[in-house]
């Protein structure tokens, strides 16, 4: 619309940028649903833009130095919701300490996208399709909420993300960090998609962990976690459990590709029928499970 | 609605304008400082016709509000040329006919100061990564290419 000199596309709403976390969900509390919380913007202001998002209030978090924060303690890796992608991808304590993470940031958008983006912004919109919340899965993540009614809570990723764009937080909640554990000894992991350019959405993702057992080379615990196949992203368990104390070759990876292949009902659309996101899914996991082990044993 | 001031620092020169919280950055640094070079393809992050530098970094200006840039120092294409005169990297996609219509042109340069800054002297599969994220209807993009190999001093580009 324009009136005169004056182009709008959001609808009208509060702005407010607070500086600390408690002034942020007071903020939340105070307005209940009327508000988002606001953090890269990378998918919050388009959806401002197309007006498929009305809030009343928007409460930006950029201000806040703690959320800001990303280091490694206690046997975690802690990302701050606010970490930018693009910091997280170019800090060697993420490529040490969680280098599925680190391989899967630069598949998300493009560069000028992921220097706004920030881990707990991708992660609160829950994009079934997107990169972290799948890798979020995989790695056996918590995520740490906070409101002002319930204080703080630790969510496992395995169920955080509870529907469609939905997710376990209330309106007045704020994810406020990652927490990724330290990978154990002889661990190898890979993450992969198929998209149709770089830098678009997966049309299929995948993301595989593989644990060696150090004493028969068999393999001690296997993890698979895809983005594209259904209203979440989806951990494969029935999958990994068929390859508990199996031999770390291309015929145990073949099955359970087959397996999981067959497991899934994802959506069609423009992109691809459900039966090409089937079989891709399948090649994507016997690849990332191949690669994750491949990593293990050099790790080893 | 409340109007906020928004107080930045863009090409080296302090401005500021009073804005509503819906105002883009994009729309702000046209409509309110006059920054006409800045061009809005899509309007919602998909084209990359409107990236700018935020603090040194790419960002689209369609996907910032005005009033989250306070405070920041932002680079577009107005201040690539110093004196009047085209700078390096203008002066490479001159010459690698690296723009038809050149509508995308601002955002393509404004990424490539980025990427050269980043990586001064890029592959051409890190170019392309690089671009990967903006759109051109006209050239093809094998001479946007080659003009950021010509910026970057490399050789074995196409003349």
């Amino acid at each position: 619309m324009r009136v005169g000199s004056l182009t709008v596309k959001p609808p009208p709403f509060d702005y407010s940028a607070p500086d600390t976390l408690e002034e942020a969900l007071f903020l939340l509390g105070e307005a209940g649903d009327e508000a988002r919380p606001l953090a890269g913007g990378q998918s919050l202001v388009p959806l401002l833009s197309l007006r498929l998002a009305r809030p009343s209030l928007l409460v930006d978090l950029a201000g806040i130095t703690t959320l800001r924060t990303l280091g490694a303690a206690d046997g975690h890796l802690a990302l701050g919701a606010m970490v930018r992608e693009r910091q997280a991808e170019r800090d060697v304590r993420v490529r040490r300490l969680a280098p599925v993470l680190a391989d899967a940031l630069p598949l998300i958008g493009h560069p000028a996208i992921r220097s706004r983006g920030t881990i707990g912004g991708s992660l609160s919109h829950a994009d079934p399709a997107a990169e972290l919340p799948a890798v979020a899965l995989v790695l056996e993540a918590e995520l740490v909420a906070e409101s002002r009614a319930r204080g703080r809570r630790s969510i496992a990723a395995a169920n955080f993300f509870t529907g469609f764009f939905t997710t376990e937080l209330a309106p007045d909640e704020l994810l406020t960090s990652l927490r990724v554990p330290s990978p154990a000894p002889g661990t190898g992991w890979a993450v992969d998609e198929v998209a149709r350019r770089h830098g678009d959405f997966a049309i299929v993702g995948a993301a595989a962990m593989v644990r060696l057992d150090t004493s028969t080379g068999r393999i001690g615990e296997a993890r698979v976690a895809l983005a594209g196949v259904g209203d979440t992203p989806v951990r494969l368990r029935e999958t990994e459990r068929m390859l508990d104390g199996a031999e770390p070759a291309d015929g145990a990876f073949a099955d359970a590709a087959e397996d999981a292949a067959a497991r899934l009902s994802p959506p069609a659309d423009v992109h691809g029928s459900a039966a090409y996101r089937r079989h891709i899914a399948g090649v994507l996991v016997r690849r990332t499970l191949k690669l994750a082990a491949q990593r293990a044993r050099e790790a080893a | 609605m409340t109007s906020f001031d928004v107080e930045l620092t863009v090409n080296g020169l302090a401005r500021r304008a009073t804005v509503e919280a819906r105002r883009t950055l994009a729309d702000f640094l046209r409509e309110d400082l006059g920054l006409t070079g800045t061009h809005l393809g899509c309007e919602h992050g998909v084209c990359g016709a409107c990236t700018v530098l935020v603090d040194g970094e790419p960002a689209r200006s369609c996907l910032m509000l005005a009033v989250q840039a306070r405070g920041a120092d932002v680079r577009t294409v107005e201040g690539l040329a110093a004196g009047g005169k085209m700078n390096r990297l203008q002066e490479a996609m001159w010459d690698s006919h690296g723009f038809q219509c050149g509508f995308c042109t601002p955002g393509f340069l404004m990424q490539i100061t980025a990427l050269l800054a980043d990586i001064p002297e890029p592959s051409e599969a890190e170019i392309r990564e690089a671009l990967s994220g903006n759109i051109c209807r006209c050239t093809g993009y094998e001479s946007i290419v080659n003009g950021v190999l010509r910026a970057a001093g490399a050789t074995g580009f196409l003349e």
